[in-house]
């Protein structure tokens, strides 16, 4: 099986994406509201990566 | 409220939840696709396998349970439990001879987080399909 490297980046977007369709599939009641969500839940993983990316880059200096 | 205590008064009575709760354990997306929700199947078993697969092209390490101290009982006890939630793919992998190591470096480590969370993304498949063929859910 091949190795795969990834940065930091791509790994948690990859990992935010696959996360946020099943939250999104097991949730709410129409297909309407589950896209919603998983999208929602998407965005709300990729800002709170880019917030804590910058946070801990401010905190190191 | 009243709604509810009407809708959980209406509801079927839990038919045998016991085989589709074990087919969503061991194949994901399984019991979705049982349950005759093959959409929602399709998707919890790509988003689980191709999780899965990552992981395992990252050289992600899987947990063996150890007891110790509470934090190590809980990491690798709880960690063994997410990797083995994967169903069928966790049982072929290991059968396989899949024996990575831990080594440092971030791609492995997100490897391991991979396994482990695909792992836990079945579970909430496996509660969802629980939850309609119990009947509180479509």
């Amino acid at each position: 099986m091949p190795k795969m490297n990834l940065s930091h980046f791509e790994a948690a977007i990859l990992f935010a994406l696959f996360s946020s369709v099943v939250l999104g599939v097991i949730t709410k009641r129409t297909d309407e509201e589950r896209l919603r969500y998983g999208v929602r839940c998407f965005a709300y993983f990729v800002a709170a990566l880019i917030g804590l990316g910058w946070l801990m880059k401010l905190g190191h200096g | 409220m009243a709604t509810n205590v009407r809708a959980q008064a209406e509801a079927p009575p839990a038919r045998g939840w016991y085989g589709v709760v074990f087919l969503a354990w061991l194949v994901p997306g399984g019991g979705h696709f049982l349950l005759k929700r093959p959409g929602r199947g399709a998707l919890v078993l790509a988003s689980v396998a191709i999780m899965f697969l990552l992981g395992l092209m990252m050289r992600g390490t899987m947990f063996q349970p150890q007891t110790g101290d509470v934090l190590t009982t809980i990491i690798y006890c709880g960690g063994f439990l997410g990797d083995l939630a994967s169903g069928l793919f966790y049982l072929l992998t290991v059968w396989l001879g899949y024996a990575q190591p831990d080594t440092a470096g971030h791609v492995h480590d997100y490897g391991t987080k991979f396994l482990v969370a695909a792992g836990l993304l079945n579970v909430l498949a496996m509660v969802d399909a629980y939850e309609i063929v119990t009947g509180q859910k479509e």
